[in-house]
């Protein structure tokens, strides 16, 4: 008796917690977070981040589902048929009815779940090879070079050229437009090419909910948009107005401290950061 | 034991081995019985040690892991002076890179495979299916020392300078290939190659061993859909084997050549390592990182399967032998499991969401992951058929089995986000992915293990283990584990990254700290609370409780054998006249009919 007791507790407070878990993330934290930052993700900032964010939420309402039915399932079967009894269980090898049932509930709601996500996966990964209106390449805002153990990121200037003497190099800080001035909200992307100098890295802002392995001996055409409404909200009540970049594939001893920062500026600033960092670069010639 | 005669359950059978073993009656020596032993109950045995001992040593770097993450760089209390007296007694980045990379290999390749394929594989399926042994008994032994040069290898890698390997369990290229990338690609990582691929013919050895002898030494009247689902597992995993180790043995090959030939399978042109082109890279190179990844996702995605497949088929098993209940849609869980192996090799690209692999290429990873998600569905679904309307028994393995299901239920789910592309790339290395594999395979199949040992344990030696101790020792190891691995959810969540030996800098994560200090002290007690199975364990060996044949009144083939069984396994011949579940049939007294019961011409 005690042990089916605590077997039936353990399961149903397991059951308890995960939906607790899952439903009110806020619970953990037994007040006001400290920082920006809770046990669940940070903010999203970007013109994706929304959609990934919503379909997670739809497999959270499927897999609660499912969670509940199974778990509960599995509790009460072991309060329930764990008691001391004389006779038989039932003399059953199973069901063709059921089998069906539960191959094709399952099987309809993996199927909405992988259908309706292809949309915006071929959005983050394909849109960065978009034309603009003449068929011309959308141009590259700056080259992401990954390397034991830090970020550089290499611009082309004023002439929007790579290999010309007007490159510059920002380390650390990957500083990206707003793009305030593009009234479409499907447009405001910023490109970039990823590239590594030694080994395996891969670029991670959580904010943008963005992350791709940068190969050595492989550039790739990525691009990023920030939502700018989302980020007006984030950036109220914040005194630093930069996020963190983090390494995100194992690259050394030194992978730990791999971090940049992002910062996001409106076109004015972002064209007299431009300046400045034009200056700078022929200032130390 | 008086007459074996093996030969006569199987006319035509007469191979050397089992002709030897079972009919001439001579007493072997020592080395003969227990270290070079042919038996395939011995060799399960020598398996099963092998797993318990790496257990130990995996279990132990687990522990530096979190003590790592929980206090990072702070020196060990009393033990930090033995382990790092240059160092300040603290763990160093290095060191921790070697940490979890060898916890990954040490797990995966030491003790899941061998423990569930070695030593449960060996030990059960002859007796399962009513065979003497093994149909290559040498053959089955190599595959057991085949486990010692790979043992061997890796404590040589750890002896290498730099310490051991330190790119990770997935030795993804160019970290693993190049000597200057990191200090644990010096000659440690060739070590690991080896100890790899060593471990890989050890499995060949064996799966070619399951294959033949379920499909061809079964005793009369044991049709394939009368077999134990255990043995049903055992050949999916077998067959798993077959088919991909050959390509990571291949992608080993090529890793080494890469490093010790300087070819370029793997390495780009034009490194620049530490602001040098290293040497070698320069020389041939024009390789493709990307590719290794698929050739050893290629394996290692089914070796996935392979470390949890055999999982189900013990928990639908001993499910069944406790809940006094058939199996529910016995055919339904053949099919699931065969369409997990099918599936199986289609997915391992959802491994590269993130790696810039063509990305219409993810789209079709994407659906068959989605696809492989139903079978283990169907799993859960007639596990829990099985219980509904059963008598369960709480015996100590049915309470891991329980938790098994729970703990499967659990790693199953959230293995959709990860499915589900657009969410993967937040959550892809986060430690939503580590507390995914590790609720399949900790939670998983460490569990059916557990419940494997406490059921199958009175074949092995004739005792039983201690029931109260294996009761406290599950209710801890419950308690304990999702203490550990249900928080990692949250810690992925927050954006976490695996592999990261002090996160505390980077602004998003300067807020874990106390989450992952919870984590440790979990993890602490999950590691301690395992003295109770320990002392259990080798406790019962010499004084456990004396039991007969079938202590559980189960159905299964292996039961009518002597607890434990001699040479030979079974005493008398064997024919099986139904499935292995046949409980609670209204048409005999008893709650089970065993498979050779014959009831008709009584």
């Amino acid at each position: 008796m005690l042990m089916r007791i605590t077997v039936t507790l353990l399961m149903a407070a397991l059951l308890v917690f995960g939906l607790v878990s899952w439903a009110d993330y806020d619970f953990w934290l037994m007040g006001p977070s400290p920082s920006h930052y809770t046990w669940w993700w940070p903010e999203e900032m970007s013109t994706l981040g929304q959609h990934a964010d919503n379909l997670f939420w739809l497999i959270m309402v499927m897999v609660t589902v499912m969670f509940v039915i199974t778990m509960g399932a599995l509790t009460y079967s072991i309060w329930k048929f764990s008691a001391k009894r004389q006779d038989k269980a039932v003399f059953s090898h199973g069901s063709h009815k059921l089998e069906l049932l539960w191959t094709a509930i399952p099987a309809a709601m993996l199927l909405v779940i992988a259908f309706s996500q292809m949309s915006t996966f071929a959005a983050m990964q394909f849109d960065s090879s978009m034309e603009d209106e003449n068929g011309e390449e959308l141009p590259v805002l700056c080259e992401i070079w990954a390397s034991q153990f830090d970020w550089r990121f290499r611009y082309p200037g004023r002439d929007g050229r790579f290999g010309t003497n007007d490159d510059f190099e920002s380390a650390y800080e990957l500083v990206i437009p707003m793009r305030d001035r593009e009234p479409d909200h499907d447009k405001k992307k910023n490109i970039f090419l990823l590239r590594s100098r030694d080994v395996l890295h891969s670029f991670f802002v959580p904010h943008l909910r963005f992350k791709r392995d940068a190969v050595p001996g492989m550039t790739q055409r990525i691009w990023l948009g920030v939502d700018d409404e989302q980020l007006a909200e984030i950036m109220a009540d914040r005194e630093d107005k930069s996020f963190d970049i983090i390494c995100a594939e194992l690259c050394g001893w030194g992978h730990y401290k791999m971090s940049g920062r992002v910062r996001v500026l409106p076109d004015a600033e972002y064209e007299k950061w431009v300046d400045e960092m034009t200056a700078l670069q022929f200032g130390n010639s | 034991m008086s007459d074996p005669n093996a030969s006569s359950i199987r006319p035509g059978m007469g191979e050397p081995g089992t002709t030897r073993t079972s009919h001439e009656h001579h007493e072997l020596g020592f080395i003969r019985k227990y270290i070079f032993s042919v038996d395939h109950k011995v060799i399960g045995i020598q398996f099963m040690l092998l797993g318990l001992v790496f257990f130990v040593l995996g279990g132990l770097f687990a522990m530096a892991i979190r003590y790592q993450l929980a206090w990072p760089w702070e020196s060990m209390p009393v033990i930090g002076d033995l382990l790092f007296p240059n160092t300040g007694q603290a763990i160093t980045p290095e060191f921790y890179t070697m940490l979890f990379t060898m916890h990954g290999t040490i797990m995966i390749f030491f003790v899941i495979i061998p423990l569930l394929t070695g030593a449960f594989g060996n030990f059960l399926i002859p007796l399962m299916i009513g065979a003497p042994d093994m149909a290559f008994p040498k053959l089955n032994m190599y595959g057991f020392w085949a486990m010692i040069p790979a043992v061997g290898c890796v404590f040589m890698s750890f002896l290498q300078p730099g310490g051991g390997p330190g790119a990770g369990w997935t030795a993804y290229p160019p970290l693993s290939t190049i000597a200057s990338a990191s200090p644990g690609s010096l000659s440690a990582q060739t070590w690991w190659l080896l100890a790899l691929t060593w471990v890989g013919f050890s499995s060949m050895m064996g799966a070619v061993n399951y294959v033949t002898t379920i499909v061809k030494m079964r005793a009369p009247g044991l049709t394939m859909f009368r077999m134990p689902l255990t043995v049903w597992a055992l050949l999916i995993a077998a067959l798993l084997q077959l088919f991909a180790l050959p390509v990571l043995t291949a992608a080993s090959m090529m890793q080494i050549s890469d490093r010790v030939f300087q070819s370029g399978f793997f390495t780009p042109t034009n490194l620049v390592i530490n602001q040098i082109n290293p040497e070698g890279a320069g020389a041939a190179a024009g390789g493709q990182p990307l590719l290794w990844q698929h050739l050893f996702w290629f394996y290692s995605h089914p070796a996935v399967y392979i470390m949890v497949v055999p999982a189900m088929g013990l928990a639908s098993d001993i499910l069944s032998v406790h809940a006094r209940k058939p199996v529910f849609g016995y055919k339904p869980m053949v099919y699931s499991m065969c369409s997990i192996a099918g599936l199986g090799f289609i997915v391992w690209g959802h491994h590269m969401f993130a790696s810039g692999m063509n990305p219409a290429l993810g789209m079709t990873f994407m659906v068959a992951t989605m696809m492989i998600a139903l079978p283990s569905a169907i799993k859960v679904f007639n596990w829990l058929g099985t219980l509904w309307g059963s008598r369960i028994q709480l015996t100590t393995p049915m309470l891991f089995t329980l938790g098994f299901i729970a703990m499967f239920i659990i790693g199953g789910l959230s293995g959709i986000w990860m499915a589900a592309t657009p969410v993967d790339i937040y959550i892809h290395d986060t430690y939503i992915i580590v507390a995914h594999f590790h609720y399949i395979v900790f939670g998983g199949s460490v569990f059916a293990l557990f419940g494997a040992i406490y059921h199958w344990y009175p074949k092995m030696f004739g005792r039983v283990m201690n029931e109260t101790l294996g009761k406290i020792h599950f209710v801890g190891t419950f308690i304990f584990t999702n203490g550990v691995f249900y928080m990692m959810h949250q810690l992925g969540m927050a954006g976490l990254m695996r592999r990261t030996a002090d996160p505390y800098d980077y602004e998003s994560y300067a807020h874990l700290q106390p989450l992952n200090v919870f984590i440790t002290i979990s993890a602490f007690c999950l590691f301690v609370w395992q003295i109770f199975f320990v002392w259990n364990f080798f406790h019962s060996m010499f004084w456990g409780k004396r039991v007969g044949r079938n202590p559980w009144n189960a159905c299964s083939l292996e039961w009518e054998a002597p607890s434990p069984p001699g040479h030979g396994n079974f005493d008398s011949p064997l024919r099986v006249y139904r499935g292995p579940y046949e409980y609670a049939d209204p048409s005999v007294e008893e709650d089970f009919l065993a498979q050779t019961r014959d009831i008709e011409s009584k």
